[in-house]
């Protein structure tokens, strides 16, 4: 696939479809993907990957590379495009100004997972059906994927592209894969019991913001917390309320536009499955309005932005137990 | 800091009685930044302003709060009053200890603790408050009546003779609405007719009125003092100004089995036809679905027989587009369909009918010219059960739950000329209880039990049963008596509940105007404000509000005139400083107060920024009309970055009131 992809992006660059092509590249370790901006084939040469480990969600850098003049190529995994569709929505990105390739994704890993089962110096990935096969300066190793995926790709929702110009490979289902599971068990639990579970979670937050920095549905030109005036812009929590209130309003702030693309557990350094609290707002609007994925179609009127007669009452919410 | 002026007032005993109002002024005068705190028995009186003006000018006072009724009651008072000594009006607010604390305690400790835990929200976010200017939008002076019954006709009538331009629309070929089809009107039995159709010829002759018949509304935007409508004018495919209405070709016309709505279909008309012989406009139109020549190019008989050429079977739709200050909605009412009502039997016999269909039976211009015959077999009916509440006060889902109003006053009309047309006829009326409060409206129901012999009993018709030799089985009780009745009606007339005209759903949403559950238009305020919308500039008239009769729709129609000529001779309107802005270094351009926005206040537009860079970039943000907005506030809780901020409830200044009344003391 990296191949196809890196022969296509020159195609584009050349024929001058594209000045840019935003894609991943490793950092220090093979590991260390992170997104970058190629401007020219032997820069491409050089550094274009895509592997297990490019799991990073390229559609909000198109927020600002639209911006810039010339067309940019973008690669776009499955649950990537729903981010992208989202943008478009709100206006956030230059659809003009993109041409945007789908590639198939297969679940990603990370070296965290990684180094979690006991593997170490690893120089390379690849990938069959069911298995990561690991190069390692001890030799050739291989992991079940079962074992080895994020999280969000184990729940994976969708392997369908629904915005592309065009397709490399084949495209995908929507998958039922029970992501709501986790949020149930939540559900299910006692209000102490489940205040318990996310003081444990959220006492871990150090502020990095990294989820924030990462969210697709994140790109306000001036963030809440960035602004003196909002009265609740800090950097550093002072307190457990303040630790519990910066996840608490960030998750209200996206609901009805986040995709579940799990970038904010995926780059969490504590480890906090801060996607659940966004999936519980998603469960909830299925729930009370009927289906809904945001990004799933472009200018789509979300639920909690639009007024129909049929929407729920309050009170249903009182018998639901604020469940 | 503002300098602030702290002004408790007694109300009489209506707060002094539970609110110790002499404790509140001395707690509230510790507050941060209060300079003054008073107490006085009536706030609002001439004394009490006076006491405000006179603090504003000693102190220099920089805001003020009241702690009395409800801002509703007196903010524009208190309001005005700080203006007079040039203190910005929107540097005062009104903390409510009457209707959120006093009426609501009964212990003084209690009462008193919340006065002042308002009174310190009220300073908490004047501290916050900026002086706002209202702006200025102009005026259109010209009206849109929708929909041509009595009501719009009314309306229309009341502000042309003010010396404004209206224009009426109405969806079927002629005006006059409901009325046209009622015969006689209570309680004065004068012939509807007779008192409509000359008001129908005034609109016709009336320079300032324009009628666009056969035409709906397409489209409308703007806002108060400046609507840009859309009206599509059906093609009727006859010329108006050309035809003279004389008739010759809705006698000539071969398609004659076209169900005559005009009279609910108990007849037939042709495929050209004009509604009936007072129609206005007084033209001819053409039945699209039943015109051989529209349908299959063969026939044109109604063009070789027109003396004035006024046939066009090309005419085509034509959209036209009028600028308006202000619109009235005068849609009115239909009667349900009964098909839920299996009950009564409506779909079983043709002589079980509608209230409505009886006012066909008997009015000269109807199916029988006037005499009261079975639709079934054409004879003279002896026994008549009228039905009441049919589908009106019905909790069980079928119906409505509301009283549809006139049924009772116009069943007893409908008995008592029977009565006295037919003194041979037996007339029963079932009724759950008889409502005719008006005037001389109760004395007229009494004439129709005393004077008429209508037997009124009490109780609902349980089945409604046709038999084969035609006569009809009515099952009742009587409740007062306590029995089963079993009476064999030759004709059941059923007074189907009333509901807002199908038209009135997508209406309101064009408009942006509220409506209830039961889809007639909500007005701006049940008592105070009964013909106006709450959206600006939207005026309601007649039964698509509510439930009304011939005088109260009269009355309504008069009263939504005397507002709109009241907006009509302003050449600019102050709007109301209140609005929502949007900051647009903060805003994303996403949209989300876009749609959220009920009113269609905000639009978007690109526009150039300089960046710290010193480069410049086009960025999308939104843009508020602060003339449309009326700073309902939805957009500032959908606005993600909070861009979006209301003028003078800013979400700085809400938040500080929740502090203050969170605040510890």
């Amino acid at each position: 696939m990296q191949g196809m992809m890196l022969n296509r992006a020159k195609e584009l660059l050349s024929d001058g479809t594209v000045n840019r092509v935003l894609g991943w590249q490793a950092g220090e370790f093979v590991y260390d993907i992170t997104p970058a901006v190629f401007e020219t084939e032997e820069e491409l040469d050089a550094g274009f990957v895509y592997n297990g480990f490019c799991g990073n969600n390229l559609s909000k850098y198109l927020v600002k590379e639209t911006l810039k003049d010339g067309k940019i190529l973008v690669f776009l995994k499955p649950c990537d495009t729903y981010s992208f569709n989202q943008l478009l929505t709100e206006h956030r990105i230059d659809r003009e100004k993109i041409c945007a390739i789908g590639i198939p994704c297969d679940g990603k890993t990370s070296g965290e997972m990684l180094k979690a089962k006991g593997i170490s110096g690893i120089t390379g990935i690849s990938e069959d059906a069911d298995n990561f096969v690991v190069d390692t300066i001890y030799g050739q190793t291989t992991v079940a994927k079962a074992d080895a995926l994020e999280e969000r790709c184990k729940t994976c929702k969708s392997k369908k592209h629904v915005a592309y110009d065009e397709l490399l490979g084949e495209d995908g289902e929507i998958l039922d894969s029970h992501r709501f599971d986790m949020v149930a068990k939540l559900e299910a639990m006692t209000p102490d019991e489940r205040f318990a579970f996310w003081r444990e979670q959220l006492s871990k937050c150090i502020r990095c913001n990294a989820c924030r920095n990462v969210c697709p549905a994140c790109t306000c030109e001036q963030c809440v917390f960035d602004n003196p005036k909002s009265g609740i812009a800090q950097k550093a929590a002072a307190d457990s309320f303040e630790e519990n209130m910066f996840h608490i309003i960030r998750a209200f702030h996206v609901a009805g536009r986040c995709t579940d693309c799990g970038e904010c557990s995926r780059v969490c350094p504590q480890n906090i499955p801060l996607h659940l609290l966004n999936r519980k707002f998603i469960k909830d609007i299925n729930e009370l309005y009927g289906d809904y994925q945001a990004g799933a179609e472009v200018g789509t009127r979300a639920p909690l932005t639009n007024y129909t007669q049929e929407d729920v009452e309050p009170s249903i919410v009182y018998h639901r137990e604020g469940k | 800091m503002q300098k602030i002026g702290v002004f408790v007032c007694w109300c009489g005993s209506n707060i002094a009685q539970t609110v110790d109002v002499q404790a509140v002024s001395d707690a509230l005068a510790k507050e941060p930044g209060v300079v003054y705190s008073t107490n006085y028995q009536y706030m609002c009186s001439e004394a009490g302003q006076n006491l405000i003006k006179d603090a504003v000018k000693e102190y220099g006072l920089t805001g003020v709060v009241i702690c009395s009724c409800s801002p509703r009651m007196h903010e524009a008072t208190f309001r005005k009053a700080v203006a007079s000594v040039g203190l910005n009006p929107y540097m005062l607010e009104v903390a409510n200890i009457r209707e959120q604390c006093s009426w609501i305690h009964k212990d003084k400790e209690v009462g008193t603790e919340k006065a002042i835990i308002l009174g310190r929200a009220a300073i908490a976010k004047v501290q916050l408050n900026a002086p706002l200017q209202a702006g200025e939008s102009p005026v259109v002076k010209r009206a849109l009546v929708i929909g041509g019954g009595i009501a719009g006709i009314q309306t229309a009538l009341d502000i042309a003779e003010a010396g404004f331009e209206v224009d009426i629309v109405e969806k079927n070929p002629t005006i006059g609405g409901k009325m046209t089809q009622i015969d006689k009107t209570f309680p004065t039995l004068d012939c509807a007719a007779c008192i409509l159709t000359p008001k129908m010829v005034d609109c016709a002759q009336n320079e300032k009125i324009h009628i666009y018949s056969y035409s709906e509304l397409k489209e409308v935007k703007g806002f108060v003092g400046n609507f840009s409508v859309k009206i599509n004018k059906k093609a009727r495919y006859v010329d108006e100004n050309k035809c003279t209405g004389c008739g010759e070709c809705t006698t000539k016309c071969p398609m004659k089995n076209v169900p005559n709505e005009f009279n609910l279909g108990m007849d037939n008309r042709r495929a050209i036809y004009i509604p009936f012989a007072q129609a206005v406009p007084k033209v001819a139109t053409i039945d699209p679905n039943y015109c051989n020549m529209l349908k299959n190019g063969k026939c044109g008989l109604c063009a070789k027989v027109c003396g004035a050429g006024a046939i066009d079977y090309k005419q085509q739709d034509q959209v036209i587009e009028e600028k308006y200050g202000a619109i009235v909605v005068a849609t009115g009412y239909n009667p349900i369909k009964l098909d839920k009502f299996d009950e009564f039997g409506y779909s079983l016999s043709k002589d079980v009918i509608t209230s409505l269909e009886f006012e066909r039976l008997t009015n000269a211009a109807g199916p029988t010219s006037g005499t009261l015959l079975r639709p079934s077999d054409g004879k003279h009916p002896h026994t008549i059960v009228f039905v009441q509440c049919v589908g009106s006060r019905d909790t069980s889902g079928c119906g409505k739950p509301y009283c549809s109003k006139i049924c009772c006053m116009y069943t007893a009309k409908h008995a008592m000329l029977t009565r006295e047309k037919y003194p041979d006829t037996d007339v029963y009326v079932f009724y759950i209880d008889v409502r005719s409060p008006g005037k001389n409206y109760d004395e007229f129901y009494r004439r129709a039990v005393e004077q008429y012999g209508v037997h009124y009993i009490k109780g609902m018709v349980g089945k409604v049963a046709p038999r084969a030799d035609g006569k009809i089985m009515v099952q009742a009780s009587d409740l007062l008596a306590n029995e089963q009745l079993h009476i064999e009606a030759d004709l059941v007339v059923l007074a189907a509940a009333i509901e807002p005209d199908k038209s009135a759903r997508p209406l309101a949403t064009m408009l942006t105007a509220s409506m209830d559950t039961n889809d007639f238009f909500t007005e701006a305020h049940a008592k105070l404000r009964p013909v106006e919308s709450p959206t600006a500039g939207i005026f309601l008239s007649g039964a698509c509000q509510g439930p009304k009769d011939i005088p109260d729709t009269v009355s309504q129609a008069s009263a939504a005139a005397a507002k709109v000529i009241g907006l009509l001779v302003k050449d600019k309107l102050t709007t109301n400083p209140c609005v929502a802005q949007s900051n647009e270094l903060m805003c994303n351009g996403c949209s989300s107060c876009e749609k959220v926005c009920p009113y269609g206040a905000i639009t978007y537009i690109d526009k150039e920024f300089r960046m710290p860079d010193r480069t410049t970039r086009i960025r999308r943000v939104a843009s508020v009309n602060p003339a449309v907005c009326q700073g309902c506030g939805a957009c500032t809780v959908a606005c993600p970055s909070g861009a979006m901020d209301l003028k003078g409830f800013s979400n700085s200044q809400i938040m500080a009131e929740v502090d203050a009344i969170c605040q510890m003391k």
